[in-house]
Formats: structure tokens, C-alpha cells, sequence
């Protein structure tokens, strides 16, 4: 670890007046997997773009395996596979030929290359497939082939854009399970993007939160929640009945609650640890009944909507 | 990477890659079928329609004096109104070049495979170079084994063989039409490059194909009309006038072919400009001889690679300008 792979600074880009990415510094680790989080137009798939050497950046720079992308992106492109959303097949020809053509662009001997897609075809679970026309492949399908032709090249990073886009759920989980083992197996760099936010919390290591071209925030989850509810990072919610000022007051002087604010008849009790069994405890000694209890750990959900909220009003 | 360096002169260069994978979608695609079925059954009317004139028309005499053979491609039926071969390719050939170009990169984009292969380690421009290459690849196999095959059939046929010269001139007329469709595929590579559905840019570059084969010469003939000069100008005016026609004419691609195959494969024809009585004036009248025919066509066939290049330099910096984006 700490070795960088992508490092990219002070990087922006402007169409005409629309500012894309905007100012943005972050460097990825070897070996991590990055998740890009934003909504859409955040400016993620421009800065992906950018780290490919596929659109020039309006200023700043760009490094990848300690290249620099915008003047040698073949030398990029070599040692990165990409997986554009969307991604797109030769529908009339078959999933093997796709992955064949594919290794003869980055030069592979042709042996080298059958041998290496019988392997990614099984490993992605495409084996009985591997002959049939990709017009006939589902959204899933065709995505795991994607993640197999990112991987025939032996990539050291592998950049995924929305991997998960419209598959079902059990999709997903395969998907990201397979990205989970590939990044771990084989020490590959793993940067993808996503509106997603469960997804990313899946599997990530480290998050990288987009608003409008900005980078507002990155770290693990829990550095993040750390950083922006640095004040109060667990709340509980409980309902109890009689709801009494008395109860109110007696809660907080609680050791390590911060506020404790009423609405819609529901008591939102923000603290410093978890200490929803002491709270239950003083509202029962208080002779009130506790009806709802409801521990609230402020995941990426609350991060993001604190934030774009936010960033949509700004 | 390591025993990279020494295969690398044994291994397909990514072009060609390329390249080999464009040549086979056009050879297994059911579009190309059907072009080179119609292709196909013109050839075999058009020889058709020659031979018949040929027995009918043409005396023993001037079979043997005057680039016979060469009648094969150039002879109608005026009873059937059945066109010659040169006609037909100048009709069809442009519908060969529009119909192997005009979703070359547009389709590729909206299939999403774009920006896959631009992930690839391969330069951008490869991609549109390789595109264009292919298509000319598979029509040059095309019109030549389409125009031997004419050749072969005519010789069983009339039972006369070509001289050198009228198979020179046969192999420079098929160069000369690749070139005609190569203009017409670079056009149709250049919509395809320029708009984002692939219907939009056939359709575009279908009506520019029937502008120049249908209205221009009307255009120009209004003009013309419009122009002339009264019948007591001097001659100069008369030859600045026809010289200024003629000008206006050349500007459309399938005049140009028209003019350069009528030269090559008609040897008398002496000049594809009027000739004042000066000139003609102790002429010989006999047929150029080839040297002469290439040096009369040479200005048209600068003319339609010249315009080949515009078109192909056009698609290639629209092509190196635009985003790499996924399907929008």
C-alpha cells in the first residue's frame, strides 16, 4: 500500500462556460477499489475520461501508473482496462470473437489471448455462453463479458463507469462480488464510478464524493461520516407516549447526548456513541412507554443527502 | 511485454486488426449481398444487352480495326433503353460507396463499441483509417473480378480476345471507378462522422448522390440556357461560354467519371473540351493511343481524388475533434 497509481492534480475541465471537473486533486492507492459517487453530470465520467487520455483536460494533470495520460494515453491504455457504462459488443459475433478482437488491438499472441478468454470466460461465469452471438446476451451477461475484455489485456488498473447500471439486484451482487475477488486475487487497482450509493458502500475502500465538478469530500465510510458528523454521529429515534418535556430534559442529561429535538411526535436524539439501551432505560424509569426505537448510523445515504441536497440549493 | 518486442513482427499490427475485422463485416453482412447481387445482374444485363448490339451493329471490318472489345462496356440498346456497363457503374457505383460508409462510425458509436475500442491501445485516427481502408479493399475485389468476369464472359462470347491495350485500358477504367466509389465512400464516412444516426446520414448522403446524378446537369443546363450567348457573338465568346458550361458541369464527381471513362474506353474521343476548326485541321482520324487518352483524363482524375482527400481530410479532424462518449 501507499504506492500510488492514478494521481491527478489540480485537474479541470471546461466546456464553454460549464466547468465539468473543477479543480480537483485525489490520488488512488495500488490495490484499492475507489468509488466515485455522485449524481449524474457530476463530472465523473469526464474525469475518467481524462484519466484515460480520451478528452484533454483544460488544465491541470493526470497521471496514471506514472504516466501521464493527456501525452502518452497508449501508454496508459495499455496498462488500464475501461469499462465504459453502457458498454457495447459486436452483436453479430460472439462473445469469444468480442474478447479475441479485443486482445489482438493490445497485440496479444493469438494462443496467448484463446487461452486467456477461456479463462476470464470461465472465471466470469460465461463459459457455456462463449459461442453464441452477444445479440443474445442479457444486460448481466453482457456486462461480466465487459469486466472479462477489460480484463484480457492483464490490467493493472481496471476503471469500471456505472458497472452496475440496470441489472437486477442479483446481478449486482455477483458483479461486485467478482469485482471484490479480482481487485484481491490479482492486486488490480479498481476505480469505479457510481450513483449507487449502496453498492459503493459494498465494496469500496475508499469513497470520493462528486458535486458539480467538485470533489466535497473522500476516505472510507466511516472517516466520511466521521468528517461531516463529526458532531453527533449516531442518532436515535424513539417514539414514546406520554411525550413529556420532563422525559425530554431527563435525556439530556444523558452522558453523550448532544441534542435532542422533537418532530412529528418522534424524539431524534443525537449522541456521541451508541447509547440507545441507557435511553430506553430512562424513558421506561420515567414510567413512559417506549413505542419505536430506531438506532440511526449515518451511512452514505445521509452523506449523500446532506450533500446534494445541499449542492442543488447552492 | 518482455517477449513482446521479439513476436512483434510476427504479430497482426493492431491497423491491421482492424482492418481484417472491418473487411469481414462487410463480406458477412447481408447489405453487401444484396449490392454485390445488384451489381452482379447489371453486369451480366448490360454485357447482355452489348452483345445483342454487337451481332446486330457492328461490321466484321470494324471489329477487327477499332478496340472492339472495348464495345462490351460501352455499347446500349436503344430499343430497350438497357444502358451500358460504364453507365451503370456511374449510377451504382456511388450507392456501393454510400452503402459501405454511411454508418461507419456512427454505428460503432451507437452500439457503444466506440468507446470500448478507443480503450484500447491504438491511436484515434486508426479506427477511421482502417474503416475507410477496408471499405476499398473489398470494393477494389469487387469491381475487379466483377469487370474480369465481363472480360472472361465477353471472350467466350465474341470468341475475340482484348489486345494489351484494350485490357490496359479496361484495368485503368476499373481503377479509375474505384476511385469514383472511393470519393463516394469517403462523402458517406463523412456523414457518418458528422451526424449521430446512421439514417440521417444515408439519407443525406442519398440526396446528394441524386442531386449530382439527376439535377445538376438540369442545373446546368438552366444556366446554360440562361447564359448562352446570341447567335452572332464572336467565337471567342462562344468558346468562353462553352469552356464556363463545362466548368460548372466538372464541379459534380459522377461528370468527371463520366468524362474520364468515355476516354478511356472510347479511343477516338480526342479532346473533352470544344475544339475550334484550328485545332481539327489536319487531324488524323484515328484513336488515341493510351498515352494520349491518360494525359486527357489526368485533369478529372486529379480532379476526383482531390476530392476524395477533402472529404477524407474533413471526416478525419471531425472524427479526431469529437468526444468519446459513450452512446449520446
Amino acid at each position: 500500500m501507499g504506492e500510488p497509481v492514478i494521481e491527478l492534480r489540480q485537474l479541470t475541465k471546461t466546456y464553454g462556460d460549464f466547468t465539468a471537473v473543477d479543480q480537483l486533486t485525489l490520488t488512488i492507492e495500488r490495490g484499492e477499489i475507489f468509488g466515485l459517487l455522485g449524481p449524474n453530470g457530476a463530472g465523473k465520467s469526464t474525469t475518467i475520461l481524462m484519466m484515460l487520455g480520451l478528452t484533454e483536460p483544460t488544465s491541470g494533470t493526470v497521471r496514471v501508473c506514472g504516466v501521464d495520460s493527456t501525452r502518452q494515453p497508449i501508454l496508459v491504455k495499455r496498462r488500464v482496462g475501461y469499462l465504459p457504462d453502457d458498454v457495447g459488443f459486436y452483436e453479430d459475433r460472439t462473445g469469444l470473437e468480442n474478447l479475441l478482437y479485443t486482445a489482438r488491438l493490445n497485440r496479444i499472441p493469438e494462443a496467448e489471448a484463446n487461452r486467456r478468454a477461456y479463462r476470464l470466460l470461465e472465471r466470469v461465469g460465461l463459459t457455456d455462453a462463449a459461442g453464441k452471438k452477444v445479440g443474445t446476451y442479457s444486460r448481466g451477461m453482457r456486462q461480466r463479458l465487459g469486466l472479462a475484455d477489460v480484463l484480457i489485456k492483464n490490467p493493472e488498473v481496471i476503471i469500471l463507469d456505472e458497472p452496475t447500471l440496470g441489472i437486477d439486484p442479483e446481478g449486482v451482487r455477483e458483479l461486485l462480488d467478482l469485482i471484490r475477488k479480482l481487485s484481491r486475487d490479482e492486486h488490480i487497482t479498481v476505480v469505479l464510478s457510481s450513483h449507487h450509493l449502496h453498492q459503493v458502500q459494498q465494496i469500496c475502500d475508499r469513497v470520493g464524493l462528486f458535486v458539480a465538478g467538485k470533489l466535497i469530500a473522500e476516505g472510507d465510510i466511516h472517516a466520511l461520516s466521521a468528517k461531516l458528523f463529526a458532531e453527533e454521529p449516531i442518532a436515535v429515534e424513539i417514539a414514546v407516549s406520554p411525550l413529556s418535556d420532563e422525559l425530554a430534559e431527563k435525556l439530556e442529561q444523558l452522558d453523550g447526548v448532544i441534542r435532542v429535538t422533537r418532530r412529528n411526535g418522534l424524539m431524534e436524539i443525537g449522541c456521541t456513541e451508541d447509547i440507545s439501551a441507557e435511553i430506553a432505560r430512562t424513558v421506561v424509569g420515567c414510567g413512559a412507554s417506549l413505542t419505536y426505537l430506531n438506532k440511526k448510523q449515518y451511512g452514505l445515504d445521509e452523506i449523500y443527502h446532506r450533500y446534494f441536497e445541499g449542492g442543488s440549493s447552492a | 511485454m518482455k517477449n513482446g518486442a521479439l513476436k512483434k513482427d510476427r504479430l497482426l499490427h493492431p491497423f491491421w486488426a482492424i482492418v481484417q475485422k472491418e473487411v469481414s463485416d462487410h463480406v458477412r453482412s447481408w447489405r453487401f449481398m444484396i449490392l454485390l447481387a445488384l451489381m452482379t445482374l447489371t453486369c451480366i444485363a448490360s454485357l447482355y444487352t452489348a452483345m445483342m448490339q454487337m451481332r446486330s451493329t457492328v461490321s466484321t471490318e470494324d471489329a477487327v480495326k477499332s478496340f472492339f472489345f472495348l464495345r462490351l462496356f460501352t455499347l446500349s440498346d436503344p430499343d430497350t433503353a438497357l444502358p451500358p456497363f460504364i453507365t451503370f457503374i456511374s449510377f451504382l457505383g456511388p450507392l456501393l460507396g454510400i452503402g459501405l460508409g454511411f454508418d461507419a462510425v456512427n454505428s460503432e458509436r451507437n452500439k457503444g463499441t466506440l468507446s470500448r475500442l478507443m480503450a484500447q491501445p491504438i491511436h484515434r485516427d486508426y479506427v477511421i483509417n482502417a474503416k475507410f481502408l477496408a471499405a476499398l479493399l473489398v470494393i477494389s475485389v469487387m469491381f475487379f473480378a466483377l469487370g474480369f468476369m465481363v472480360m472472361g464472359l465477353g471472350i467466350v462470347a465474341i470468341g475475340i480476345p482484348p489486345t494489351p491495350e484494350e485490357f490496359l485500358r479496361l484495368v485503368f477504367f476499373l481503377l479509375l471507378s474505384i476511385f469514383y466509389v472511393a470519393f463516394w465512400l469517403n462523402l458517406s464516412v463523412l456523414f457518418s462522422v458528422r451526424f449521430r444516426q446512421p439514417a440521417t446520414s444515408a439519407l443525406s448522403c442519398i440526396a446528394v448522390w441524386i442531386f449530382f446524378s439527376v439535377f445538376f446537369s438540369m442545373i446546368v443546363n438552366l444556366i446554360a440556357g440562361a447564359v448562352a450567348p446570341s447567335d452572332d457573338a464572336s467565337a471567342d465568346d462562344i468558346l468562353g461560354y462553352q469552356k464556363s458550361i463545362l466548368f460548372l458541369a466538372r464541379l459534380s464527381p459522377s461528370q468527371l467519371f463520366s468524362d474520364a471513362t468515355t476516354t478511356l474506353l472510347v479511343p477516338d474521343v480526342r479532346s473533352l473540351g470544344p475544339l475550334t476548326m484550328e485545332q481539327v485541321v489536319g487531324a488524323i482520324p484515328s484513336p488515341l493511343p493510351l498515352g494520349q487518352s491518360l494525359l486527357l483524363v489526368w485533369p478529372q482524375l486529379t480532379a476526383l481524388i482531390a476530392a476524395t482527400m477533402v472529404c477524407f481530410a474533413i471526416s478525419y479532424v471531425l472524427f479526431m475533434r469529437q468526444e468519446i462518449r459513450s452512446r449520446q
